[in-house]
């Protein structure tokens, strides 16, 4: 394999691995919040055991995503020492600020929340896990940022004497339509998969102990978890729909290439203002409903981008409502004659079965996801309990692994999608890597990395449904304790 | 905004010193965590089925710290990479496989503090209890090879990089098996690695002692006794080695006053930063000969702050890098325009993160630990 192909895959590995805890980690620290808010506002100790219960899984988990992330931060450096040379007058700074104003928020203020219970009053407790849940909320806010700018590098220019990319608006970069449509659709996203999780488990231990003689709190704990995670699944799949036409019609213009490989729209069309959409490749139904979702008249088969896409100064939009080409951003046309290196590479067509198929896995596995959480709700409503069985443990283990799942496909897309550029219309992926790494080191890490990142996912997996089966906790009181009094949680 | 303009005021070397601040403040508090982590096997040595507790009670010292403590890692590095992204990309790519071992040592030490309480088995936490222990060895070693290199100057020369234009590599872009020869045969580096660990190892034996009562702490203190001379001796050697070595002259050169112009004085002040570390690990061992254990510990938390600046003071505007023509900090630097909104940034947000982590640390777990304060041998169940 090339060096490119082994970096690639590793970076894949790595990102793909990272972000099945974050969507995790953002959410559930919110909805562990909002638990123990209810706790404090009610005083009812189901609430109590149920932060406990969730916040225990939120932190077997929370610690992968730290362990991993930090990878993730080190690695463009040590793989793309070129993509980040290039770009890091403006890619630096988000990962920066992520650092000093989430990353310290998050660590600290949840070990406070961690190690808190008994040193801190029921108030301040509660304050450190909203801190720390904010942190979360503003790491996402900068890395979707950072992200968005490689699909859609604004507010950014060419410097010939410096040969690289130089920031020119703060303002662009954070406004820029490719964050404003990414952020909300991961964010969505997030509250389906924690409201998945927080539904499966409680689903679980519901139908598990609802024909054992479970004390009756208990049952009742757990209808209640089960009812906040389904109807969070449910509420924000419909926001991750709604987030997502945003994103198709913003990558319709920004993104074209990426869009009609999604679509496999390989074939000259009969009429590109009837297009319809392919369930399964040139399965083609409902003519015109891609005109309708993408909001155009004029939809773009990859020959026509490939035709269109670059113009005389550089790379360029498709007004999807004109239905016409524009000229890029600053940065796709001013440096266009700098790096004419890339030209060869313009043309190129990023893997079309990869964008197809993994847009409708994200797609039909999210929509799967829904159905589960709506029939959860639906045979437990009123009070009823479904009698224990292999199929109601299978709908509880799927709740979280589904929107994980169509996660995964999400990014897997917008990443391979963006091919062959690391900064789309910029910077070919090629030009980005580290030259001078070589393919045995790259090779090396690439498999402890997967070696290593396999056998913690045995052990995390292992923990979760060790401490999912071991139920809620009992209530204990709360209350500041004295040196030399126990307390209630270490390592 | 235009006072602020680097032109006028200097934005470069402002980001130099707040790069050196974070690594200062990584090395001060994940020291003492990295030491505590390696000393958890040996530490908690307790009597026949006590020695749980007692590794809990260490481990505990620094639970609520770790995490927080590792971001100054990370800040570090997002530092760089903004203000000045051709160190970054220069640095890391170059130095690719000493990276890869401290992920993965911070990897493993990171899950191990997490999930060692998890499971009720005795070898299940043996086994994370020693992977703990090993991933805080690695990275504190590692890093302490690279820092003595950065002293030293590592070397650098030009290949071809992206879009056909030439740029600055580790090495002139030597392979990393070689690489790994090259730095495996620098003894002064290796000197720089192992003062590391033992200077982290006595700083987390005071730290131990300082946070904890009963048996533990006894322990801690007879153990920093042992690992302060230790790092004393290595400190000594690496001071007065690290400030000769850049005479002119090599070796045995003008000592004083090595180079010329501007770094005449900051020669000088490697000189007398190197003695104020080795000064306060000297008190640190003496305060925890007399049991004073806060004392011992400001002692290696003044020698780690000292030993980072020297390291600078050295590295001086070449970064680390061993030939200024080819990068410095005005070539690496990131544009005005982008320094100025992250220096912006920095004044406003340092301080509140500093103020909350004091906060942490001197007044929400400002308490001692003792094995009483641990919940008995089972799992979590209480959260």
């Amino acid at each position: 394999m090339s060096p490119d192909t082994i970096a690639r895959w590793q970076f894949g590995i790595t990102t793909v691995y990272h972000f099945l805890f974050v969507p995790l980690t953002i959410a559930l620290s919110v909805l562990t919040a909002v638990l123990q808010t209810i706790w404090n506002k009610t005083g009812n100790d189901a609430y109590l055991r149920l932060t406990k219960f969730f916040g225990r899984l939120f932190l077997i988990n929370f610690a992968m995503g730290v362990v991993t992330g930090i990878v993730q931060e080190f690695q463009f450096g040590m793989n793309w020492s070129e993509y980040s040379r290039f770009v890091g007058d403006i890619f630096g700074a988000p990962l920066a600020l992520e650092a000093l104003i989430a990353f310290f928020l998050e660590s600290t203020f949840l070990g406070m929340w961690i190690f808190g219970w008994d040193r801190l009053s029921k108030k301040a407790h509660l304050v450190t896990i909203w801190l720390g849940a904010i942190g979360t909320f503003i790491s996402s806010i900068f890395i979707v940022a950072a992200n968005a700018w490689m699909q859609n590098p604004t507010g950014a220019s060419y410097n010939p004497a410096t040969q690289r990319a130089e920031l020119d608006s703060l303002l662009q970069v954070i406004l820029n339509p490719a964050f404003l449509t990414q952020w909300p659709h991961t964010i969505a996203a997030s509250f389906v998969t924690a409201g998945g999780f927080m539904a499966g488990a409680a689903f679980y231990l519901l139908v598990k102990n609802s024909k054992e003689k479970a004390p009756k709190g208990d049952l009742t704990a757990y209808r209640k978890g089960l009812k906040m995670g389904a109807w969070v699944l449910v509420i924000a799949g419909v926001f991750t729909i709604v987030t997502g036409d945003f994103l198709g019609k913003q990558l319709v213009t920004h993104q074209p290439m990426k869009m009609a490989a999604a679509e496999n729209l390989k074939e000259p069309l009969a009429d590109s203002a009837k297009v319809g959409f392919q369930i399964v490749p040139k399965a083609e139904v409902f003519p015109g409903l891609l005109n309708w979702l993408y909001g155009t008249k004029n939809i773009q088969t990859i020959d026509d981008v490939k035709a269109n896409q670059i113009g005389p100064n550089g790379y360029r939009f498709f007004d999807r409502k004109a239905g016409e080409w524009v000229e890029g951003s600053s940065l796709q046309t001013t440096s266009y004659s700098a790096i004419q290196g890339s030209l060869a590479e313009a043309n190129m067509v990023p893997s079309v079965g990869v964008s197809f198929w993994s847009f409708r896995l994200m797609m039909g596995i999210g929509f799967l996801a829904m159905l589960g959480g709506i029939v959860m709700l639906v045979v437990t409503r009123g009070g009823k309990v479904p009698n224990p069985g292999w199929f109601w443990t299978c709908l509880a283990i799927c709740m979280p692994v589904l929107p994980l799942l169509a996660n995964s496909f999400g990014w897997i897309f917008t990443e391979m999608g963006r091919q062959p550029w690391i900064v789309n219309g910029v910077m070919p992926t090629l030009q980005g890597l580290s030259p001078t790494v070589g393919t045995g080191p790259v090779w090396l890490s690439l498999v402890l990395y997967t070696a290593i990142y396999g056998l913690l996912a045995v052990v995390e997996v292992g923990l979760l449904l060790k401490y999912i089966k071991m139920g809620l906790p009992a209530a204990e009181k709360v209350s500041i304790k004295d040196e030399g009094e126990e307390l209630s949680f270490a390592y | 905004m235009t006072i602020l303009a680097a032109e006028a005021f200097g934005l470069q070397p402002l980001w130099i010193i707040l790069v050196a601040v974070l690594w200062i403040g990584f090395f001060v508090l994940e020291g003492f965590d990295f030491g505590v982590a390696m000393l958890v096997p040996f530490l908690g040595k307790g009597e026949k089925g006590k020695d749980d507790q007692a590794r809990r009670v260490v481990i505990n010292t620094i639970g609520p710290h770790w995490d927080g403590n590792e971001v100054w890692l990370l800040t570090a590095g997002g530092a760089t990479f903004a203000a000045f992204p051709a160190w970054y990309a220069t640095l890391f790519s170059g130095l690719y496989l000493p990276l890869f071992l401290v992920l993965v040592g911070l990897i493993l030490r990171g899950v191990a503090f997490e999930y060692r309480s998890k499971r009720e088995a005795p070898q299940w936490r043996y086994t994370w209890d020693w992977l703990m222990a090993i991933g805080s060895f690695i990275p504190a070693l590692v890093l302490g090879v690279g820092f003595a290199w950065f002293l030293a100057g590592i070397p650098v020369g030009m290949a071809p990089a992206a879009f056909g234009n030439e740029a600055v590599f580790v090495a002139g872009g030597l392979d990393q098996w070689n690489l790994l020869l090259v730095v495996l045969t620098n003894v002064f580096a290796l000197v720089g690695g192992l003062l590391f660990v033992a200077l982290f190892l006595a700083h987390g034996a005071y730290f131990v002692a300082l946070k904890t009562r009963g048996a533990v702490h006894d322990r801690a203190q007879e153990y920093g006794s042992t690992l302060g001379l230790v790092a004393a001796v290595l400190m000594l050697i690496f001071v007065v080695w690290g400030n000769l070595r850049m005479g002119p002259n090599g070796v045995l050169g003008v000592p004083w006053f090595p180079g010329e112009g501007a770094t005449d004085l900051f020669g000088l002040l490697a000189w007398v930063v190197g003695i104020l570390a080795l000064a306060g690990l000297c008190f640190a061992w003496w305060m925890n000969s007399k049991k004073r254990d806060g004392w011992a510990f400001i002692g290696t938390t003044i020698a780690t702050a000292m030993l980072v600046v020297m390291i600078f003071l050295h590295m001086n505007t070449g970064l680390g890098f061993a030939d200024k023509t080819l990068i410095d900090m005005t070539s690496a630097a990131s544009s005005n325009h982008t320094l100025t909104l992250m220096t912006i940034a920095a004044v406003c947000l340092v301080p509140v993160v500093l103020a909350y982590t004091a906060w942490s640390y001197f007044f929400v777990f400002r308490r001692r630990l003792n094995t009483v304060s641990i919940p008995a041998l089972t799992v979590n169940t209480q959260n």
